[in-house]
């Protein structure tokens, strides 16, 4: 097991190296140092200011490699913010100069709190219909189940924003339709709708695919035996196939643990509520390198410790699983 | 005690139909061993998850007759009545135990399951799970409580089988083919097992197999089944001897023997039996 960690762990290294690299080969090779700072600075920059910007950031340095002679080859752009990184120190923005640790300390909350609930919410009502679902067997249920959760799927997040904003929000005027405030219990009122709208785009493909997950379970021979122990068909559902659909269900939960941390970009800004979905979003726009690569590399580890802990539960639900 | 009437089942519906068994008629007595023998299809296996239900309906349709177990009828049972007969009065075993043991339970919380269900009064479970395995021949049974299925080979996992259908002391066990997945040496400890455990509690038992071969030592009756009907049926050691229907006296031809020069199978013609 603990060798079966450390492995993985040394894995992530040339992961982590490779998804950096590539993002900065977008940023920095298609669009160079020089046309950030550019775009960053204005039109009307003097050269001056254009310089004394590239040097501050450290971006007047060679891109990957330092090929100039009586300079050591690693003293490059990419190769230093790596090292930079290696630490775990994030940097600062190359637009505002704020700490990036800062930055992303602040917008944790906001993204957190949207996608948390959102996320135990679509868990438990997808588990529990589609469980329903397999439990009442019924042909015309089923069809309309199926058929609702296609029309779930078929439409698209932003019409559902759109929906939310203006009916729920402007007509009814039940909850804002724009905005964050941190305020103890008056910011719940700015999170129902966005956390609704990610609840209900999200429920369709969950739902069937939860279903289809359970309806294979009922099938198997251990099933059978269980029904012929005289067990009720909820202790089946809740005691049987939900332990054994739960190893596959696993793989699909855990590997969205990054996302909640991360934010969803969209309805973020659709909101304006400030989470790290947000600060990327407009580090893109910017364009703000420092923080684009800060998210990227957060991201990454998130997203690989993430696979790292599916398998650590892998292990924990199927007891034929050994780590090694 | 098991009185089935004229019973029939369906599967389908519509033009799909298919009739599965038609309108048989068995009965087995309080501590009486009845061999069910048969080909693939030919609705023995349908017939045994029948006796408490347990075909999923739909596609199954129980489109006659009736099945008396003690008197009452297991087709017009309620839910919850249904569900005392299954384990506790009618216990299975089935072919396959590598898969028919949930993989994700140990075998003392599967065993312990059926003891919930049916004997609420027994306070020591592990102490009544460790009985069992002992009974079933499991070595050092103790020892064998938290093991998951997995670490468990396919005789021992039969083994377990067993003792969890007789773990609720049933007064009927159905054993659907239970060593058909076996090699042939488990194959005979496990008919051992069953019929040193039919002697020692007094239990009726339904044992559903395509072999002839295994039958002889352990069944008080034997009823042949082919195509949904029920074709001929005796004492064990008449029927082997001396079978009357042309479909019975090829099935026992195909038993190898030891000795014996290798030939081709007896085949039937089909057409005779309509």
């Amino acid at each position: 097991m603990f060798a079966y960690l450390v492995r993985r762990l040394l894995f992530f290294v040339p992961i982590i190296f490779g998804v950096m690299l590539l993002t900065f080969v977008l940023f920095f090779v298609v669009q160079s140092p020089n046309a950030t700072a550019r775009r960053v600075l204005g039109q009307r920059a003097t050269p001056k200011a254009i310089e004394n910007w590239l040097h501050n950031r450290g971006y007047d340095k060679p891109l990957l490699i330092n090929q100039t002679p009586g300079e050591p080859w690693h003293d490059s752009l990419f190769l230093n913010q790596m090292q930079r990184l290696a630490t775990f120190d994030l940097g600062a923005s190359d637009v505002t100069g704020r700490p990036l640790a800062e930055i992303f300390r602040e917008g944790a909350l906001p993204s957190l709190l949207l996608t948390v609930p959102a996320f135990f919410a679509s868990l438990v009502m997808s588990i529990g219909l589609s469980l329903y679902l397999v439990f009442i067997r019924n042909k015309a249920v089923d069809l309309a189940a199926s058929l609702l959760c296609v029309m779930l799927m078929s439409v698209p997040v932003m019409v559902y924003v759109i929906f939310g904003q203006f009916v729920v929000a402007q007509v009814l005027n039940y909850f804002p339709a724009f905005g964050f405030q941190l305020k103890g219990i008056s910011t719940v009122k700015f999170l129902v709708l966005p956390v609704c709208l990610m609840v209900v785009s999200g429920l369709g493909s969950e739902v069937r695919l939860f279903r289809a997950l359970f309806l294979e379970e009922m099938g198997q021979d251990y099933i059978r035996t269980a029904r012929a122990k005289g067990a009720s068909t909820a202790v089946v559902l809740l005691r049987h196939v939900l332990k054994n659909g739960m190893i596959n269900l696993i793989t699909l939960l855990v590997a969205s643990l990054p996302f909640l941390i991360m934010g969803s970009l969209l309805l973020e800004n659709f909101f304006g509520i400030p989470g790290l979905g947000n600060v990327l979003f407009s580090a893109i726009q910017a364009p703000d390198f420092a923080v684009v690569q800060a998210s990227v590399f957060l991201g990454s580890l998130l997203y690989l410790g993430g696979l790292l802990l599916t398998d650590i539960c892998y292990a924990w639900a199927d007891p034929r699983i050994r780590l090694q | 005690m098991l009185e089935i009437r004229n019973l029939s089942i369906d599967f389908g519906k519509g033009s799909a139909r298919v009739q599965a068994v038609k309108g048989i008629n068995l009965t087995i007595a309080t501590g009486e061993t009845l061999a069910l023998v048969g080909e693939s299809g030919s609705g023995k296996s349908v017939t045994g998850l029948a006796l408490t239900r347990l075909l999923p309906e739909p596609p199954a349709v129980y489109s006659g007759g009736e099945i008396l177990f003690d008197g009452q009828d297991v087709l017009k049972m309620g839910a919850a009545d249904l569900r005392r007969l299954r384990g506790g009065k009618i216990a299975y075993v089935f072919q396959e135990p590598s898969t028919s043991l949930n993989p994700v339970f140990t075998i003392r919380n599967q065993i312990a399951e059926a003891l919930e269900l049916h004997r609420p009064e027994v306070e020591d479970i592990d102490a009544e799970v460790v009985r069992c395995l002992d009974m079933v021949g499991i070595v050092d049974p103790a020892k064998r409580l938290h093991d998951y299925p997995h670490q468990l080979s396919g005789g021992m996992q039969q083994r377990v089988m067993i003792a969890m259908a007789l773990a609720c002391r049933p007064q009927l066990l159905v054993a659907d083919e239970p060593t058909t997945a076996l090699d042939v040496t488990v194959q005979a400890q496990i008919l051992d097992q069953l019929r040193l455990l039919k002697g020692q509690v007094r239990m009726g038992m339904l044992l559903i197999t395509h072999n002839f071969g295994i039958i002889g030592g352990i069944a008080d009756r034997v009823a042949v089944m082919f195509r949904g009907n029920i074709v001929e049926e005796g004492p064990t050691q008449s029927v082997l001897r001396d079978p009357q229907h042309p479909y019975t006296k090829a099935l026992i031809e195909c038993i190898p023997k030891l000795g014996q020069r290798r030939r081709r199978l007896t085949t039937i013609d089909h057409s005779i039996l309509g």
